[in-house]
């Protein structure tokens, strides 16, 4: 870490300045709403004036409400697609990436990367378009690679069973590249010396990989499988964009931000809206430390 | 050997084409006319600059990108300034309430922002702050985040920098703004790129509250010509590139301050 042991002066009401304004901007702005959902969510809301205290109805509502049940399943398989799709792409690009004789690197990070900058919106507008029944660009692709012409219609966005696929596709052209990043900089930070004591062991590249590099790089692997986790539970706008602002046919997009979105804020209902905030947040807690838990034991052979 | 290198720049190719042909696709798009969209895929015969003057002319596109500008770049300085202002108090100075300050930010991390919505929307009405931009920009006028990054990295500096400025007859601020702030430039520049990125490309949010049309920014805007103009590929193709071009310059100017920004907050724990 830092060098720790050194003066240090108090400066009087120099730092109690500097962090007022957060402070108070975070306890209205954050802490606040935080408390204030608790509440809310024990309650029915028509518009910010009336509220009528409901106790659990909310939440006895929402978890027999086959269109939650929807919205999470939908989030989940997304979830568990992406992330088991995407961090090992992720990874395996990483290392190709960080090979010594490899030339041009930084061309390479820049332009698997680059698909993040477009942000969810933006994404979602173009893949609707890219993903056009009729002569789209992805069908053009699917046509040429199951060399199948009649495969150039397919209604990805307009079938309740290719909803999901072409979801999972558009996000991991967004984010292979994005995560990459985290694992480069991991290896770069791997030990080379223990690389060049395990060959003159005569270690092969898979023990090595597994020897050196995967313990070495396992915070990082931590860092990006509970990130990616929690971003995918959270998912919005990229469905919601894909599929015209609507949650598609036969709900095969709902997920639980757009659930909470539309039974929210459509209807103008902020405690079932903070009711479903709860759950959502309660569920990616458990997730996360079950995450953390289950990894972190692997971590410290 | 050889093989196996050959294999892996094969791949790595692969990978950039996979990348790059969306966006190349989008910007052919473009530049043909609406009944041509898809009746060529990487050939532009007949260029045409409709779709630009229609983005222009049928929805009042320049407004979004003025207030879009306006939001991004005011928030990237309330909260490069303010986070700032807060992380380095945290790593240069004890202070009573320090811990209780970090506990408290430590917690509120694991809470989704989505937990907030209704409460936040409902407070803001209150304050008479919906559809309007300081209601956008007070309550995001910092980041915990941001404070963290600030923080991670001004704990390096030297104290006995601080010590000289100080004897030299430095105030406590002016020891921020001359020497801190000055020192800490690789975070800045990463930090505005990433809040620069996160305002513009925010859409839930600004959905929920931004009400008057004129006032709307460009996701929101893009999402409504989705429903409005569903068969005019062409002038949405076209909203999207203008729409996504300021980032993609952006990042290209800061691109080595933002990997390492990105990165820190991982890889240094």
């Amino acid at each position: 870490m830092t060098p720790r042991r050194s003066y240090r002066v108090g400066g009087g009401a120099a730092p109690y300045i500097f962090v007022a304004p957060f402070v108070l901007l975070f306890l209205v702005f954050s802490v606040y709403p935080i408390l204030q959902s608790f509440r809310l969510a024990f309650y029915a809301t028509s518009g910010p004036q009336d509220w009528s205290p409901v106790g659990f109805r909310n939440f006895t509502f929402l978890l027999q409400d086959p269109d939650f049940h929807k919205a999470v399943t939908n989030t989940l398989t997304y979830t568990v697609a992406t992330v088991l799709l995407q961090l090992p792409l992720s990874l395996g690009l990483a290392l190709l990436l960080s090979q010594k004789w490899l030339k041009g690197q930084n061309l390479f990070r820049l332009i698997f990367f680059s698909p993040h900058l477009l942000g969810q919106v933006f994404v979602g507008v173009l893949f609707a378009v890219l993903f056009q029944p009729k002569y789209g660009l992805v069908n053009h692709a699917y046509a040429a690679i199951t060399m199948n012409p009649a495969n150039i219609t397919t209604k990805w966005l307009g079938d309740p069973v290719t909803v999901m696929p072409a979801l999972v596709l558009t996000s991991l052209w967004m984010y292979v590249g994005f995560n990459m990043i985290y694992f480069l900089a991991a290896l770069q930070g791997v030990d080379q010396e223990l690389h060049e004591a395990a060959l003159v062991d005569g270690a092969g590249t898979l023990a090595r990989f597994r020897a050196v590099t995967l313990p070495a790089i396992w915070p990082v692997c931590q860092f990006v499988l509970v990130t990616s986790t929690m971003g995918s539970l959270q998912l919005f706008e990229l469905p919601y964009l894909l599929l015209g602002n609507t949650s598609g046919p036969d709900n095969a997009g709902l997920t639980i931000v757009m659930y909470l979105y539309q039974n929210g804020f459509a209807s103008g209902d902020l405690g079932y809206a903070s009711a479903v905030g709860w759950t959502l947040a309660a569920g990616m807690l458990v997730i996360s430390l079950a995450q953390l838990r289950m990894s972190g034991g692997v971590g410290k052979e | 050997m050889k093989i196996l290198r050959i294999a892996a720049i094969g791949i790595l190719l692969l990978g950039s084409i996979l990348a790059l042909v969306p966006m190349v696709w989008l910007i052919l798009a473009t530049f043909r006319a609406n009944d041509r969209v898809f009746s060529e895929v990487f050939t532009v015969t007949k260029p045409t600059l409709a779709n630009y003057t229609d983005l222009f002319t049928m929805v009042p596109f320049f407004q979004f990108l003025a207030n879009s500008t306006f939001l991004a770049c005011t928030a990237v300085c309330l909260q490069v300034f303010f986070s700032s202002l807060a992380g380095f108090a945290l790593a240069k100075y004890d202070f009573q309430g320090k811990k209780l300050v970090m506990g408290i930010m430590l917690a509120t991390v694991l809470i989704p922002g989505q937990l907030t919505l209704a409460p936040s929307y409902d407070l803001l009405y209150r304050m008479h702050l919906v559809d309007t931009y300081q209601g956008l920009l007070i309550p995001g006028a910092v980041s915990v985040f941001g404070i963290f990054l600030f923080r991670q990295s001004m704990v390096r500096i030297p104290d006995e920098l601080l010590q000289a400025g100080r004897i030299d007859g430095c105030s406590e601020f002016g020891l921020y703004w001359n020497v801190v702030l000055p020192v800490s430039r690789p975070m800045v520049g990463a930090f505005s790129l990433m809040t620069f990125m996160a305002t513009w490309n925010s859409f839930l949010w600004p959905q929920i509250m931004l009400h008057s049309k004129l006032k709307y920014t460009l996701p929101i805007a893009l999402a409504q010509m989705v429903g409005l103009y569903q068969q005019q590929y062409g002038m949405l193709m076209a909203g999207t590139l203008v729409a996504v071009l300021p980032v993609i310059i952006l990042f290209l100017l800061l691109q080595k301050e933002f990997v390492a920004g990105l990165t820190a907050g991982a890889v240094k724990g």
